[in-house]
């Protein structure tokens, strides 16, 4: 049995009176690649969103690495190892794909502000260093031919691989992929996986996805949880989630 | 054919990640700086002391607003205070202290410029966009406000608006009435060229790259580790650094006194449309938009002498002001990224040239 890397427990997370999640549990094993899925609207960014602490549910707590806190914040989760890619790619626009993948390693630069005023000392050395990781994230995702384009100017599939490249930079132990292959078509997809399999056997990266294409995540994932409505509806490997009654409701509507 | 990469190849990331990567640029640099050390031996008096000296420095007030509207996305409509800040502090520092060698005593100035920069700076920590632009206005004449009603910051001088006291470099008088123009066009252009060459590396290095990813997408931002109060911050400090030692050079080499008028809400605007018109995100734009909005009205303002046309002094005054608007107006119609964006496609043009495919 592999170690728990987080558990979350009784999420509830509200806005307002609109009940985002309601006391949601689960847990993440480390190494493994574990898939939150659900109709839209189900809570599935709103529990990623709580696990990075860019929300702060109102109840429950989240152990993550042997560490429960209520809540967490963005900088303490980066800093921790978590690192994710957004349903609507959230790349910086305006600077080149190596700039991106570069700011990725942010938390790993010591230098301070004078030495990279006069880019003496470890501003430069690390500069050099850190280049020559994230050329080996470049290596590794298939961009380098576009490692000097502004992300702006690429198409959709290539800004997704950049986004994940970004995340890749900062050598996660956790990565959360929010809809990595929204609007792909099929080849795009496939490159996908292939990337997503290949950083979780090369790195050992553990892996929360969401995604609404099917295929993909009894394929790809070891372990599904479904949402709906902000609720838990079942928890189990593909094939027990498949045959689970509720999710083919939820999925399908039943009957009355 | 005329500007081209090819064969210049790169064996290590150093190497790659050079200020100036390309062999041509860097010959280009090396004749831009020949040029501007050879410039005192040949321009006239005039031209050094009334065009290079303020180009020059509003340059560095220009890259310091670029660097904190331009790379870091917040807006601030405080440059000419922080300007001010800049010139106050550099004249009590040097009155206070007359031992200090004068760039030190600017340095201490633009230091002093920070701190006030990141005080009305944490606002942006809240608010954005128009919302922080107003709040930075709040500097522009509270600090203008406080210049003009705290005789300390004077030295109790009874006109209120003092004179830079005379100092030396290497034996030459840099400021003051007596300063040779040449001296000061030269004290101002290692000021230049220095701040320039540290807003480069800061932009390449990874405190430019964080303030990029505010800019950009500051969710996207926070959740990979970049703290926005802080990287805010250093912009808004760098910035007025900037800005006050420009500040400091405009009273103490430029115009001679210390006083609030040359800093004042029109200043602010001045250094923004400099940064627009030259290109946001573009420290070369800075130099654009600089000379650009320097120059322009000064050549407005001779041209019909040039061409024989007898207009009346009044006329030429407003004509100049109607056209720079529609020059404004027209220029961010057809190219909004600026001068620095036309230059860019021009070299992207001369490299494929004459093969066009």
């Amino acid at each position: 049995m592999a170690e728990n890397l987080l558990t979350v427990e009784n999420i509830t997370l509200r806005f307002g009176g609109v009940k985002a999640l309601t006391d949601v549990s689960f847990d993440i094993l480390k190494g493994e690649i574990r898939a939150i899925i659900g109709p839209n609207g189900a809570g599935k960014s709103s529990m990623l969103n709580c696990i990075n602490g860019f929300y702060h549910p109102q109840e429950g707590r989240i152990t993550y690495k042997g560490q429960t806190r209520k809540q967490m914040r963005p900088y303490e989760a980066a800093s921790q190892g978590i690192a994710r890619t957004f349903q609507n790619i959230a790349l910086f626009r305006g600077m080149s794909v190596l700039d991106n993948v570069m700011t990725g390693r942010v938390l790993k630069m010591k230098s301070s502000l004078l030495e990279q005023a006069f880019y003496f000392g470890r501003a430069r050395s690390e500069e050099i260093s850190h280049r020559s990781k994230v050329e080996e994230v470049i290596d590794f995702l298939e961009i380098n031919a576009i490692r000097k384009t502004p992300v702006g100017r690429l198409p959709y599939g290539l800004q997704k691989r950049v986004e994940l490249a970004r995340a890749l930079a900062a050598e996660p132990e956790l990565l959360l992929l929010d809809e990595p292959m929204a609007g792909m078509n099929v080849e795009e997809k496939e490159d996908m996986s292939r990337f997503i399999l290949n950083v979780n056997a090369e790195f050992g990266t553990t892996i929360a996805l969401i995604e609404h294409d099917m295929g993909v995540v009894m394929d790809l994932s070891d372990r599904v949880v479904v949402l709906n409505y902000g609720e838990k509806l079942a928890d189990g490997t593909p094939d027990v989630v498949r045959s689970n009654q509720a999710v083919i409701d939820a999925y399908l509507g039943a009957s009355h | 054919m005329l500007y081209r990469e090819a064969g210049d190849f790169k064996t290590t990331y150093a190497k790659d990640q050079a200020l100036i990567p390309i062999r041509q640029d860097r010959v280009m640099l090396y004749i831009a700086i020949a040029l501007a050390l050879l410039l005192p031996f040949v321009a006239s008096d005039y031209f050094l002391g009334s065009i290079a000296i303020p180009v020059l420095i509003m340059v560095i007030a220009a890259t310091g607003l670029n660097l904190l509207l331009g790379y870091c996305g917040q807006i601030s409509l405080g440059s000419g205070a922080f300007m001010a800040a800049g010139a106050y502090m550099a004249y009590k520092c040097a009155t206070a202290f007359p031992w200090l060698p004068m760039p030190v005593s600017i340095i201490l100035a633009g230091l002093a410029t920070a701190m006030i920069g990141i005080a009305f700076g944490l606002p942006a920590v809240r608010i954005k966009g128009f919302y922080l632009a107003v709040a930075t206005l709040a500097a522009q004449f509270f600090l203008l406000w406080l210049f003009t009603h705290v005789p300390w910051f004077v030295n109790y001088t009874m006109s209120g608006v003092p004179t830079p006291p005379p100092a030396t470099v290497l034996g030459v008088y840099v400021t003051g009435a007596d300063a040779p123009n040449w001296a000061k066009y030269l004290f101002v252009l290692s000021f230049t060229a220095f701040l320039t060459w540290i807003a480069y590396n800061l932009v390449r290095s990874r405190i430019g790259r964080s303030w990029m990813a505010i800019r950009d997408m500051d969710i996207a931002a926070e959740l990979i580790g970049i703290r926005p109060l802080w990287t805010k911050l250093t912009a808004f400090a760098i910035s007025s650094f900037y800005c006050g030692v420009a500040g400091a050079l405009w009273s103490f080499c430029f115009i001679n006194t210390v006083e609030p008028t040359a800093f004042d809400i029109n200043r602010s605007f001045q250094i923004l449309f400099m940064v627009i018109i030259g290109g946001l995100g573009s420290i070369l734009g800075s130099y654009f938009g600089a000379i650009f909005i320097t120059l322009f009205p000064i050549f407005l303002n001779s041209a019909p002498a040039w061409l024989g046309l007898d207009i009346p002094g009044d006329i030429i005054t407003h004509l100049e002001f109607m056209i720079f608007g529609a020059m404004i107006v027209f220029f961010l119609i057809v190219e909004p990224n600026g001068l620095a964006r036309l230059w860019q496609l021009g070299k992207e043009k001369l490299r494929l040239w004459p093969f066009p495919h």
